[in-house]
């Protein structure tokens, strides 16, 4: 925290447990007023200019180093776009079980994390409470059970992906036109036999939140809450669909804005802006504009978007969500922790179901059709819907690549996030304690953002370091790019 | 006239045929000396100085050494094995070697090697050169980020294929893999079956639209190292 005579500079820096790095500022004025409050993105990537050049079957494997902990959702959007440009428009059902089987994989594992390890321990032990213990090592020592649960769902969905990419992290299962192995009988029958544990680990973790949210709902409602669109697929029929669906927006209301968008134009309906003080950019629902057509992606917005779920216990869960707000959508930042593990009960239902089709040992794994030089793969990753737009030569190098990533689309939800908890708790009070301060990261890590993910500035980097005194004056300053 | 040729090779007796080179005959004893140029069927070239030993204390490219009676040679001393991890790890640096996104990852002699010697880093700063890509030919793709220029493309392609498709041009640190038309790869008589493609040791020449087919736990040195093959001839070896 740095401070000058009379107005206030509080600077958050990192953001902890999130991915990514990241930092917050929080502008007061002489009467600790909130004048400004922003989440910066403090990194740079540039994979949009790097893959220039590179054949486009290389691109699954590639982009998503963008990513350690949901790599997954990058290697099957860049998979989707891939099928695409070699024109196979139909999967395999093989193949196309098998992406689903691994997606569902990730999304345990990855909401599992943020959960457990992340999230847990503001809500266990307060957001206020002892520093010391909010944190993962807190969490195992208190309630060893919970914290082991959180390890083993975890670990039981990287075993999942790594059966079906090869590799826990950064696999290479999806390739052009399908995927490169199938489902051994012996890999099944090992997932089979943890099946039961792993639901009703996910259910007590679904429990855990669900109760959490409405015990504490007076508390939460306000907190960092506020009115937005809601975006995301959906499969054909409505349903809540994570690997293949068309796109579907709602405000806040629940008025379709768009729906059954196909993906290949979803550039008619969403933009981006970039903003001078963050890596980041905005994208924003194009018939509304900038100002107000920001909206929310992930668990929240896809609960709320969905007609329903394909699974008996997620789609009663859904049911018991939607009742909160009346069948309306819910706009309670916290409420993404419940929707979150309403999809990671989802998910386990969906690998139990997935491994009794024998579809996943059949041998047909790849197709073929007629070649493109544009296409758009789009898919829900665990932290919202994430847009992968690539062309390409004669030569079968790409030349354009652009990410919409999951974070990126919740880059104002966030801030908007970040402004509600500061003017609430901080707004003319004299003292600011780190409490408060860990208020304003707890409605961040709502959204589960994945920083390192979503900066994807184009062109040169820019980077501008000012000198600035005590009275806040510049008395230096350097520019590059 | 057929006699047999005795030396040393690490303090064993090794007896091979006369005008074969060290590295041939280790292999028949089963040994493994670690190479990247030599290429079983294609001319020596002793370019790339892994295979390099000591004979009689000098350091020799055992690819294009001859045996001889009498002498001394050492293939594994520590000596050896830091001298040829110092050539390995420059031929990282030197190029543009992502492994962790190239499709060769898991069937690539260098990345094998590298396994085989324990390196994790370069002890040597990377250079980050700027090489081209030519992806003219319909089917084949030449990536010189990846190119060690062992020259095993060039000796197969006019040796074995009977093309010339493929030369050096450039000098020093400027040498370059090169093409025989202006128009780059597309415009050559390169096919897709040429054994000049398939025996790139890495990733430089590929054949287009194959990608990552092989899944991981399928591909070449998954399960054994480098040089398993040879030194398996003479039953199992640790490595």
């Amino acid at each position: 925290m740095n401070a000058n005579q009379g107005s206030k500079r509080i600077v958050i820096e990192p953001v902890t447990r999130v991915e990514g790095h990241g930092k917050v500022t929080i502008q007061l004025d002489e009467q600790h007023r909130v004048t400004q409050a922003r989440l910066h993105i403090v990194e740079f990537r540039g994979f949009e200019r790097f893959i220039q050049g590179r054949p486009f079957w290389e691109v699954p494997v590639l982009v998503q180093r963008l990513c350690g902990i949901c790599p997954v959702s990058h290697h099957l959007a860049a998979a989707k776009a891939v099928d695409r440009l070699v024109g196979a428009d139909e999967l395999t059902p093989t193949a196309t079980k098998l992406r689903l089987l691994m997606h569902h994989g990730q999304f345990l594992q990855s909401h599992a994390l943020h959960f457990f390890h992340l999230c847990s321990p503001d809500l266990l032990f307060g957001f206020d409470s002892d520093v010391a213990q909010r944190n993962v090592i807190g969490v195992a020592g208190r309630y060893p059970e919970l914290a082991k649960q959180g390890v083993l769902l975890r670990k039981f969905g990287q075993e999942i992906i790594q059966a079906t990419a090869g590799k826990k992290i950064h696999g290479t299962g999806a390739i052009p036109g399908g995927v490169n192995k199938n489902l051994s009988p012996a890999e099944r029958d090992l997932f089979l036999g943890q099946m039961d544990q792993i639901l009703g680990w996910s259910r007590s973790a679904l429990g855990l939140a669900r109760e959490y949210t409405l015990d504490n709902l007076e508390r939460l409602a306000p907190f960092g809450s506020f009115d937005s669109n809601h975006l995301s697929i959906v499969r054909s029929d409505g349903a809540y669909g994570i690997y293949d669906g068309l796109l579907r927006a709602r405000d806040a209301a629940g008025k379709l804005i768009f729906d059954q968008v196909d993906n290949q134009e979803y550039d008619r309906y969403i933009a981006e802006e970039v903003r001078s003080w963050s890596y980041m950019k905005f994208p924003f629902i194009r018939s509304i504009g900038p100002e107000l057509g920001w909206y929310r992606v992930g668990p929240l917005a896809r609960v709320n978007n969905c007609d329903f779920f394909d699974t008996p216990e997620a789609e009663r869960e859904r049911q018991g969500f939607m009742e909160l707000t009346q069948g309306k959508p819910n706009n309670l930042t916290m409420a993404y922790h419940w929707a979150r593990m309403i999809e990671m009960l989802h998910s386990a239902e969906k690998i139990q179901e997935l491994l009794h089709d024998s579809d996943l040992q059949g041998e047909d794994l790849v197709v073929e059709g007629e070649r493109r030089e544009e296409a758009v793969g789009i898919i829900e990753a665990p932290r919202g819907t994430l847009f992968h737009h690539y062309r390409i030569n004669e030569n079968d190098q790409i030349t354009m690549a652009n990410l919409i990533v999951s974070t990126t689309s919740n880059n104002e939800a966030m801030n908007q996030a970040v402004r509600k908890v500061a003017e609430d708790t901080l707004d003319g009070v004299p003292e600011v304690t780190e409490g408060m301060l860990n208020g304003i990261e707890v409605a961040i890590r709502a959204y589960d953002p994945c920083l390192s993910c979503a900066t994807h500035a184009l062109g040169q980097m820019p980077l501008r370091v000012e000198l600035v005194d005590m009275d806040g004056n510049v008395v230096d300053s350097l520019q590059k790019g | 006239m057929n006699k047999t040729v005795i030396f040393l090779l690490d303090g064993e007796v090794i007896e091979g045929s006369p005008g074969k080179t060290i590295l041939e005959a280790a292999e028949d004893a089963g040994k493994y000396i670690p190479r990247l140029c030599a290429y079983k069927g294609l001319a020596p070239h002793g370019s790339c100085r892994v295979c390099t030993v000591l004979v009689n204390g000098r350091p020799q490219a055992s690819c294009i050494q001859p045996i001889a009676d009498g002498i001394v040679v050492e293939s594994e001393s520590a000596e050896v094995r830091e001298l040829r991890r110092g050539v390995i790890e420059m031929l990282f640096v030197e190029g543009n070697h992502f492994c962790m996104c190239c499709e060769k990852s898991g069937n690539c002699e260098l990345q094998a090697l590298a396994y085989r010697f324990g390196i994790t880093a370069p002890r040597y700063p990377y250079l980050f050169p700027k090489r081209e890509v030519d992806a003219t030919h319909p089917y084949i793709l030449l990536d010189r980020n990846r190119c060690i220029q062992c020259g095993r493309c060039v000796r197969a392609s006019r040796d074995v294929d009977g093309k010339n498709v493929f030369q050096f041009g450039g000098r020093g640190a400027g040498k370059r893999i090169a093409v025989n038309a202006a128009g780059g790869l597309g415009k050559t008589d390169a096919a897709v079956i040429d054994q000049a493609i398939e025996v790139c040791p890495v990733g430089a020449i590929l054949r287009k639209r194959v990608g990552f087919r092989v899944p991981v736990g399928k591909r070449k040195f998954d399960h054994q190292p480098i040089g398993s093959d040879i030194e398996g001839k003479a039953g199992p070896t640790a490595v």
